[in-house]
């Protein structure tokens, strides 16, 4: 039931912060941080007790597992489960939840009653994707997630915030349809095997078929992953939408919006159509190389602050990429790793930029330098989270991007040295992003306040899990590992029997 | 007729009888409000008998007409989405000049009409339901005089309904000469035998297939749409778009199933041919459109497209994909229509964008209403839309469209850009400093108009989020229609 709770309070809670607007725009900031609260500690709960809940059943480890009928016309159930993997991204969704409340706090007046309803449905969607475990649950929350981003960027959002809105919902959406044609071939491939119609995730894992169909199916699925990853080239959205989107959005976008394309390849992509998997796996891994080098440059070449920092995302999860479809322990290891390291540091990021622009009005970098004088907690704390996002060693994205390199040597040895290139370039324009903000002659002559405390704890406990990250990353691996280990295990039998 | 057969037609019965009742009334005691109650509570007792008539069905009344589960459901359909319509039509023609009792008559003759369709096993009764149907809608749509538009639409509407109707006649004429029956069941026993149709037949049915073309407007059937949507009250704009379209939908699944229609390739790739026009026409002159009555034309155009989709699959679960996707489509078009009469003004439709700018912030109800109704015609997870494209993917998995399929993505992807450009422009604050109740010039939504409005969007969810009491609904008519 916990399960239930964590998705079910932050839906519950959005209508009435909306609601509450009315006495006051107080009201629905407390209400959302307060329902953020309860889920942060009830997924601590599962945390603590991980290893106390587990059963372990043929296809997997759960920590919970919940099961109701649904439609029963075309088996679905309303199926939710977590496991080592999942708790992992609920924590993180939560955590960042919190930051990206705090974030907005001062920066959204207008309104304020339909921006948490909007941002809270988001998080409830974004939970709801990491523990479904029916595919037709699984894409209703993937939907749901859409919705009310579309008006976080679209209500709230800077100057072209409408073509960014409308630009990431055609692309995601476009991608998330192709995802349910795929989905839909996979049931009906079962159930012409089978004779079962259903939807579940546990029991359409191993479903035998033709290679050329596991193909394209396993294509659905990777459309709509690639869209939301981003993988190159579909990552058009992604600048616009990270630009123009309020603070919060940014944060919500980029730390988890992001890791649920990551998520679902894992998850669901990869293990569903293994064989399909491991014949696509070179394109992919190419695509990620791309990724990373593309991103890069791109992220160098900015002179907006906000679209460096969402180049840079293309860049980080190019790693991902090349880390899933490297498809051993390691690289997926890292490949995580990843996924929660880019997510609190290009959180925190879009935190600062954001914070920044609230106070000088703008992000172009042309007009800034020299800031350290004048802001000199903006500067260090934005010091610290740039060199985590090169990949210094201590910072979690050093184990996620090492883990990775390191497993997709294995692989291939061109393309990790060509991923390794990557972080040099990582280097450069994270050091650039310093230099042109905080060093230099002074633009302008700026005046404006520093961090303000709320800022400084939200920003430290990002720190403080950032470095916990980087200096003891076992537990984590953990908690990740008995899950990818599953997940591997079944698509190594399955090319197995689909090879022999 | 057994008294059986008179307990089978009790729905059609009691709407006709209302009809008279009200023709009475507007006769000999004029009273707007009256006459608006006596319509609903017609309807509503004509929706309760169907429990009742459902105790004796299937029945075959007299060769026209057969009652089974699927003729009462549509019947139920039809009836609920009348009196939505009925109540909606109340709050709009108080706001407007003229003698408003004769507009309840014809719309319950317009219902009989298109039950008959629902429930129609013969040709005569096919024809006959039609008309009732049509000729109550020529006057339904022109009835506001005192503006051109309406007027215009109604002549549009006229003429081209009878070109079609004339169609229609020419090729159960030529089925006729073929098969020398009119009855649905009749034909379909005599063509058993054959692997291809008799071309005499064929030409029949591409004529028939015309003529409802005109009717459901399909491309390129559909230019009397976008005008007449636009010309005619609002409130009757949403029965042309639901009713009037789904009780020939009905008919046309009936008889298509019943003769076995997808054993020609000709006719299967034709109707491919239309669905893909239909969706892409529609969806890409939806795109161009700044007027929102126009836009929701072109969107049914394209809807009826993704309809055929489904129905092209062929099979029981193309019979249950219909069927829901038309329910969700009643439920959606409704609430959307029923917004925009709402918000209409005398001699003042609310159809142009400019209207609904910065809604969700004047009137942030009726524009959460319309909100969720778009994302419902977009196919949004927890609206009723997004089940009813789900089946339809479905059906066309089940049955192997590929191409169809992914025109259909292609399709929604296209349509979902203009629903959004209308929810932006809801959501857009150009006038920040306008706070909620403050636009005087906007009318007052009457109580009776919130509730239609509310009723809409909680079957709206609940086909969402709850949808298998409708589904096993569909599922047990399906089994009655197709094991017939």
């Amino acid at each position: 039931m916990i399960l239930v709770w964590l998705i079910g309070l932050l839906l519950a809670t959005g209508p009435v912060a909306w609601l509450l607007d009315r006495r006051g725009s107080q009201w629905p900031r407390w209400i959302a941080l307060g329902a953020l609260a309860i889920d942060l500690i009830l997924a601590l709960i599962l945390w603590t007790e991980r290893d106390a809940h587990l059963s372990i059943s043929s296809q997997g480890v759960w920590i919970a597992d919940l099961s109701a009928p649904w439609i029963p016309r075309f088996g679905i159930t309303l199926h939710l489960a977590l496991d080592g993997l999942s708790l992992l991204l609920v924590l993180l969704t939560i955590f960042l939840g919190i930051t990206a409340v705090v974030a907005s706090w001062t920066e959204i007046r207008e309104r304020a009653g339909f921006f948490y309803f909007n941002l809270l449905w988001v998080l409830g969607g974004v939970l709801g994707v990491f523990l479904a475990m029916d595919l037709f649950l699984f894409f209703v929350f993937w939907e749901v997630m859409l919705v009310p981003m579309y008006f976080l960027i679209s209500v709230w959002g800077h100057e072209h915030r409408v073509y960014a809105a409308v630009k990431f919902f055609l692309f995601t959406q476009a991608g998330s349809l192709l995802m349910l044609i795929a989905i839909l071939g996979l049931t009906f491939i079962h159930a012409q095997q089978t004779g079962v119609v259903t939807f579940d995730y546990q029991q359409l894992l191993g479903t035998t078929m033709d290679q050329t169909v596991a193909l394209w199916l396993m294509l659905g699925f990777f459309a709509a992953f690639a869209v939301k990853l981003p993988a190159v080239p579909f990552h058009a959205w992604l600048p616009d939408a990270h630009t123009e989107a309020p603070t919060g959005g940014s944060v919500i976008l980029a730390g988890l919006l992001l890791k649920t394309g990551a998520y679902g390849l894992i998850r669901f992509a990869v293990p569903l159509f293994p064989a399909a998997a491991q014949a696509f796996a070179p394109v992919a891994m190419a695509l990620g190389v791309v990724g990373i080098l593309y991103g890069a440059l791109l992220a160098f070449a900015q002179t907006d602050l906000k679209r460096l920092v969402a180049y840079s995302s293309v860049s980080h999860l190019g790693f991902v990429l090349l880390g899933i479809f490297s498809w051993n322990t390691i690289a997926l290891e890292g490949a995580v790793m990843q996924m929660l390291a880019h997510g609190i540091t290009t959180g925190a990021l879009f935190i600062l930029v954001g914070a920044l622009q609230e106070r000088l009005g703008t992000r172009d970098m042309r007009r800034m330098g020299g800031l350290w004088a004048t802001l000199p907690r903006f500067g260090a704390i934005t010091l610290v989270f740039a060199i985590a996002s090169l990949g210094l060693p201590g910072s979690g994205n050093f184990i996620g991007e090492f883990l990775v390199l390191l497993g997709s040597y294995r692989v291939n040895v061109l393309m990790t040295l060509f991923a390794a290139l990557g972080l040099v370039a990582a280097v450069i324009y994270s050091l650039a992003l310093i230099q042109r903000t905080f060093h230099g002659s002074a633009g302008e002559s700026w005046t404006a306040p520093d961090l303000s405390t709320r800022y400084l704890v939200t920003l430290g406990a990002m720190i403080a899990v950032q470095v916990w990250l980087g200096l003891y990353p076992q537990p984590v691996l953990d908690a990740a590992g008995q899950t990818l280990q599953n997940l591997r295990g079944f698509g190594e039998a399955i090319a197995m029997i689909s090879r022999g | 007729m057994a008294t059986d057969d008179f307990i089978a037609l009790l729905p059609l019965l009691v709407t006709a009888l209302s009809s008279l009742i009200v023709l009475l009334l507007a006769a000999f005691h004029r009273d707007h409000a009256l006459v608006a109650v006596v319509t609903s509570l017609g309807l509503t007792v004509a929706f309760l008998t169907l429990p009742v008539a459902a105790g004796v069905a299937p029945r075959q009344v007299t060769p026209l007409l057969i009652m089974d589960a699927y003729a009462l459901f549509y019947a139920g359909l039809i009836l609920v989405a009348s009196l939505a319509v009925t109540i909606l039509s109340y709050g709009y023609l108080e706001k407007q000049e003229g003698q408003r009792e004769e507009f309840y008559a014809l719309l319950l003759f317009a219902t009989l009409g298109a039950m008959t369709l629902g429930a129609a096993s013969h040709f005569a009764s096919f024809f006959l339901g039609l008309e009732l149907l049509s000729v109550s809608l020529y006057v339904l749509i022109a009835y506001v005089r005192t503006d051109g538009r309406p007027l215009e639409a109604g002549i549009k509407y006229l003429i081209l309904s009878g070109t079609s109707s004339a169609f229609l006649l020419f090729g159960m004429a030529l089925i006729y000469f073929q098969s020398g029956t009119m009855e649905f069941a009749r034909t379909a026993t005599l063509l058993a035998g054959s692997v291809e149709f008799p071309s005499t037949f064929l030409v029949g049915l591409v004529m028939i297939m015309t003529g409802v073309g005109f009717k459901l407007a399909l491309v390129p059937f559909h230019m009397w749409a976008p005008d007449v949507y636009q010309g005619a009250p609002a409130p009757v704009t949403a029965f042309v778009a639901t009713v009037s379209k789904g009780a020939m939908v009905a008919l046309l699944l009936r008889y298509f199933v019943e003769i076995a229609a997808f054993r020609s390739e000709i006719l299967w790739w034709a109707i491919a041919g239309i669905a893909t026009l239909s969706m892409f026409t529609g969806n890409l002159l939806a795109l161009l459109q700044s007027n929102i009555k126009r836009l929701l034309a072109y969107s049914s155009i394209a809807h009826l497209g993704y309809l055929l989709v489904a129905f092209l699959a062929a099979g029981p679960l193309a019979v249950e994909a219909v069927t829901f996707y038309l329910t969700a489509y009643f439920v959606t078009t409704l609430g959307a229509f029923g917004v925009v009469g709402v918000l209409s003004k005398p001699g003042n439709e609310a159809e142009a964008m400019d209207d609904y700018r910065s809604l969700f912030w004047t009137r942030p109800w009726v524009a959460g209403v319309f909100t969720i109704m778009l994302l419902s015609l977009a196919g949004i997870p927890l609206t009723a839309g997004f089940v009813g494209k789900f089946y339809v993917f479905a059906a066309g998995v089940d049955s192997s469209l590929w191409v169809l399929l992914v025109l259909l993505v292609v399709n929604s992807v296209i349509g979902l850009f203009y629903y959004l450009r209308v929810i932006v422009v809801m959501a857009a604050d150009g006038r920040r400093d306008v706070r909620p109740g403050e636009n005087a010039q906007a009318p007052q939504v009457s109580y009776a108009d919130s509730l239609v409005l509310a009723a809409l969007s909680g079957c709206l969810f609940w086909l969402g989020l709850y949808p298998a009491p409708v589904i096993r609904l569909v599922q047990a008519i399906q089994k009655g229609l197709i094991g017939s």
